[in-house]
Parts: C-alpha cells; sequence; structure tokens
C-alpha cells in the first residue's frame, strides 16, 4: 500500500495503566479513507489502542503511552499538539450510545459546535441536516428535533451519537464496539453507515464480532494480550492467515 | 415450632431465643418512643395553634403587618417575623450557593485526590463549629467590620447574621452538590470531551446539567437549613419584628421570637406564650416542605444518576 496514503501512522506503540501494561510494541498504518477494524479478545488492548488515536487515553489516571502516533505525518503526542484540538479532527462513537439526556436531538447534534462555541446561527440548521442526514437518521426524528435525546430508541441514539460526531467535520472516526449495544437490525444499520461514510472519513472500528469486522473492513488487524499479532486485508486475513494465533481465532479456536 | 416427636436437641430449641426476645423488645421500643416522641410534639404543636386561633382570627395573622404580641397594644401580624426569616435566609443562600457550588464543581472534577482529601473534611468543619460561635463571630467580628464599609447598619443586623449563616451552610450545598455532580456518568463527560470541548465548558455545559436536580435538592435542603437556624440569628440579627427587606436594620426571624419568648418570663397557658406555638407551626410547616421537596429530588437525582 501507497505509504502516502496512510492518514495515521503507529510506531513502537506501548501503553498501559500504571504498573500494568496492555499494549506491547504496535505498529501499523491505517489507510485514508477505508475501514480498519480491530479484532481480538476482551481484554487485549483494542480500546486502549483506539483511546491512544484521539489522546482519551491519557484522561484515565495513571495512564501512559510511550511510541509515535503521526497524523498525517505530525506526531500527535509532540509538543504543540493540543488534545481538545486533536479531537476535532478525530472524532469518536461509544460502545454505549451517550447522548447527551438533557438536551434535545437538534442540541445533541450542534453539540460539539456549541461546546467549542463554532456554532453560527446561520450555519446551524444546514450542519444539522447534513449530520443527521449523514447518520442515516434525518427521515426518522426530522419531526421531533426537539424531543428529548432520551426518548430515541438505542439504535436512534447511536445513530444520534454518529450524528454528533460527524457535525463537527472530523477527517478520522474512531468506533469503539459501536453495536455491542444494538439488535441485529440497529447494528446492519449502522453497518451500511460505515460503508457509506468510509468515502470521506477514515474510520477505525474496534469489534469484537470477527463476523463483523469481515462485512465492514478492507483492513483488519488481530490483537492479542496487547500485542499485534497480522495486519492485512480483510479478505486476506480470514481466508489465508499467516500468523497460527490469528488461524486459531478466526476459527473459533479460542476467544 | 410445631410440637413434634422430636427431641429437643441443641439446634431444636425454640425458634427465638428469650435474649433475642428481649432485645427484639428493646429495639420496638427506641423506634416508638422516637416517634412517640414526633407525633407528641405534632400534638402539642396543632393543639396550642388550634387555642390560638380561637383568640386571634387568622386573618389578623396573615394581613396585619404589626408583630406586638408582647405589648399593650397587640397585634398578630405573622409578616415581620417571616420577613426577618427570609431575609436572613436568602442572604445566607446568596453566600452559601455560589461557594458551594463552585468547592462542589471544583472538588467533583478538577481536584487532584490528595488535594480533595484535604479540602473536604476541611469543609466540612464548617458545618461543625456550634452556632453560637458563629452568631458571636458575627456579632463582635463582622459586624464592627462591616459598620466601616456599610453606611447606617445597625448593631444588630439582617447582613452580618446571614453572611455568616452562608459561611455555615456551605458545606451542606457542596457535599450534596458534589454528590450529584459525581453521580453523573462518565459517558457524558467523555461524549462532550470526544467532541473536542475543553475541561471546563465540559463541566459547565454538559455535567452541571446533568446533575442539575441534585443541585436543586441541595439547594432546597440548605434553605430548610437557614429558615430553622436559630442560634445566629437569635444573637446577631436581634430581636425587633421590623416589616422590612433592609439587611442593613435589625431583624427577627421566626426561630428568635421563640427564643425571646421561651427564655423571657411570659407564664404558660397565655396568648402570648401560644403566639410561639403558631409561630412554631409555621416554621414546621415550612422546613418541612423545603424538606420534603429536598429529599425527593435528592432521590429522584440517584435514580437518574
Amino acid at each position: 500500500m501507497d505509504p502516502s496514503n496512510d492518514k495515521i501512522r503507529v510506531e513502537g506503540l506501548s501503553a498501559g495503566f500504571g504498573d500494568r501494561r496492555v499494549l506491547f510494541d504496535v505498529s501499523m498504518a491505517l489507510p485514508a479513507r477505508r475501514v480498519t477494524a480491530i479484532i481480538g479478545p476482551s481484554g487485549c488492548g483494542k480500546s486502549t489502542f483506539i483511546r491512544i488515536l484521539n489522546r482519551m487515553h491519557e484522561l484515565v489516571r495513571g495512564a501512559w503511552a510511550s511510541g509515535e502516533v503521526h497524523l498525517d505525518g505530525v506526531p500527535i503526542h509532540g509538543p504543540g499538539v493540543d488534545p481538545v484540538l486533536l479531537r476535532r479532527r478525530v472524532g469518536m462513537v461509544f460502545q454505549k450510545p451517550n447522548p447527551f439526556p438533557h438536551l434535545s436531538v437538534r442540541e445533541n447534534v450542534l453539540a460539539g459546535l456549541s461546546l467549542t462555541g463554532r456554532r453560527r446561527r446561520s450555519e446551524a440548521e444546514a450542519v444539522m441536516e447534513r449530520a443527521l442526514a449523514q447518520a442515516a437518521l434525518w427521515d426518522e426524528v426530522r419531526d421531533r428535533l426537539d424531543a428529548p435525546a432520551g426518548g430515541l430508541s438505542g439504535g436512534q441514539q447511536q445513530r444520534l451519537c454518529i450524528a454528533r460526531a460527524l457535525a463537527v467535520d472530523p477527517e478520522v472516526l474512531l468506533m469503539d464496539e459501536p453495536c455491542s449495544a444494538l439488535d441485529p437490525i440497529a447494528t446492519a444499520r449502522i453497518e451500511d453507515l460505515i460503508h457509506a461514510l468510509c468515502a470521506d472519513y477514515t474510520i477505525v472500528i474496534v469489534t469484537h464480532s470477527m463476523q463483523q469486522a469481515a462485512r465492514v473492513s478492507h483492513r483488519t488487524a488481530f490483537l492479542l494480550l496487547g500485542e499485534l499479532v497480522e495486519h492485512d486485508d480483510t479478505d486476506r486475513l480470514f481466508t489465508s492467515p499467516r500468523d497460527s494465533r490469528t488461524e486459531d481465532y478466526i476459527t473459533g479456536k479460542f476467544g | 415450632m410445631s410440637p413434634s416427636g422430636r427431641a429437643p436437641g441443641p439446634f431444636h430449641g425454640p425458634a427465638t431465643p428469650p435474649f433475642e426476645r428481649i432485645l427484639e423488645f428493646g429495639l420496638v421500643a427506641c423506634g416508638l418512643l422516637s416517634i412517640l416522641t414526633t407525633a407528641g410534639i405534632v400534638a402539642v404543636l396543632a393543639g396550642e395553634t388550634v387555642a390560638f386561633f380561637r383568640e386571634v382570627p387568622v386573618r389578623a395573622f396573615l394581613f396585619d403587618t404589626q408583630w406586638t404580641p408582647l405589648f399593650a397594644d397587640k397585634h398578630f401580624g405573622i409578616w415581620p417575623l417571616v420577613a426577618g426569616t427570609l431575609l436572613t435566609t436568602a442572604i445566607a443562600v446568596g453566600i452559601a450557593l455560589p461557594f458551594g457550588l463552585l468547592s462542589a464543581i471544583f472538588l467533583a472534577e478538577f481536584a487532584p485526590a490528595r488535594v480533595r482529601s484535604v479540602v473536604k473534611p476541611l469543609l466540612e468543619v464548617l458545618a461543625g463549629i456550634p452556632t453560637v460561635v458563629y452568631g458571636y463571630f458575627a456579632l463582635v467580628t463582622l459586624t464592627p467590620l462591616l459598620q466601616r464599609v456599610v453606611p447606617g447598619l445597625s448593631g444588630f443586623n439582617a447582613l452580618s447574621a446571614g453572611l455568616v449563616m452562608g459561611v455555615m451552610i456551605v458545606p451542606f450545598i457542596s457535599s450534596l452538590a458534589e454528590d450529584a455532580l459525581s453521580a453523573v456518568p462518565d459517558a457524558l463527560r467523555e461524549g462532550a470531551l470526544a467532541l473536542g470541548a475543553g475541561r471546563l465548558p465540559t463541566v459547565l455545559r454538559v455535567v452541571v446539567p446533568a446533575a442539575r436536580s441534585g443541585i436543586l435538592a441541595a439547594l432546597l435542603l440548605a434553605v430548610a437549613r437557614a429558615i430553622g437556624e436559630t442560634m445566629i440569628v437569635a444573637i446577631a440579627a436581634g430581636q425587633q419584628p421590623i416589616l422590612t427587606l433592609d439587611p442593613r436594620s435589625s431583624v427577627e426571624t421566626m426561630t428568635a421570637y421563640i427564643v425571646q419568648v421561651s427564655m423571657g418570663d411570659v407564664p404558660a397557658g397565655t396568648l402570648e406564650y401560644r403566639t410561639i406555638f403558631a409561630v412554631g407551626t409555621l416554621l414546621f410547616l415550612m422546613t418541612l416542605g423545603f424538606n420534603t421537596l429536598g429529599l425527593r429530588l435528592a432521590r429522584g437525582a440517584q435514580r437518574v444518576g
């Protein structure tokens, strides 16, 4: 793969919490406008890995990380990089839908702009409609934009969170097991959405479902006990894995 | 245990050994004692209040603007006492709400664990200082200081009593509001931070609004505490039932009036004596109302959190 097409490059990344080490010397490149899936059994460091990419990891007490992460060739832990500004370029969707319960649907979508003081009255409606349309939610909520976000179904809430992340116009979208709290129908909608969104965004999705990784991603990375075992095109990784541990995992021998 | 043919062994004795029975009886008696005491207080309050209103029409109580039951020319208008109470309470809460809320935000969201472990107990000490100490502090220290900057401040005044009472209730608000803020799920903080929001906007515009019912509960409980506070206002605010909202003036609160009469030489059973029960009933209803509302909100907030 052409290295100039890499949106994010990770080199020699180790990380942990206090004495506990959860990532060991991980290096990989994440291509732009592609979906990269991170798979592996629980506790393998998947979530820690993507939380480093938008520097959410360091908010946890005792968390540490070493190694280099480059976004468009610029080290994100370098001096002069403001994590707050970084997070506007690298958005995130969490495992459990977390809309702001005291705000309406409209206010939730625009929360990123309001909270960062970038909301313009003239553009707000257009931004909101675009973000909700991108998240395939517009048709379902156009009549209840002022209703509280807590009244939406779980799947709608998760798409609302995706719309909220897209409204601030990020370049990268990190998704930490975005479907684990959703039913199969809602999951299918989110997966369709990921397909559509990768035309414009670089997407990194953590999942413990190999089927999901196979359905939505172009590249797949397999993490085991904090080590990157294998990272390859999704088709190749699932059909002809090079490492026996990968093969054992995808054939269901453990995990 | 049902009678059976089995020989009573060590594990087949009576279901409740006599000792446990005595213990149980003792516990029930203790519980009943406090319930009966409360019931007795309410009964006496109600009985004397009814007796009071047999002699003084409710109209005079509610619509007269003077409170002079101890003078020859008797008036029974409750408003001067209510105004004094509300004035000192408003000053106290006006001080305690911003300070209490800001310290709660600092403790819950910003303070490192070490700072928190020092500041939190220090704040709680404020609630443990005897109120008589607060009262004298207001009278002999704060009032003379304030008199240098506030023209027309009388020796006994609502201002310094209210200010000192505000300091006293800061820990009420801060500890309840801190609980409410800590109960807000981290998922909301992370959601805001992941959108590129700074710490301060995240706290002020996401965490605090999500905790609003708990914060409101803290406020209501603090108001109830301030309304019922006695010693500070009796010492520092004076005993002149003047219908005013001027904080520089001497005022008498409902609690201070009750102290004044019950410590004086008003004979029991007289109309003058019964006034304190009428005032006490109103006080009871006010604090009960704020407490009930506050506790209900606090429980609701916990469920949400």
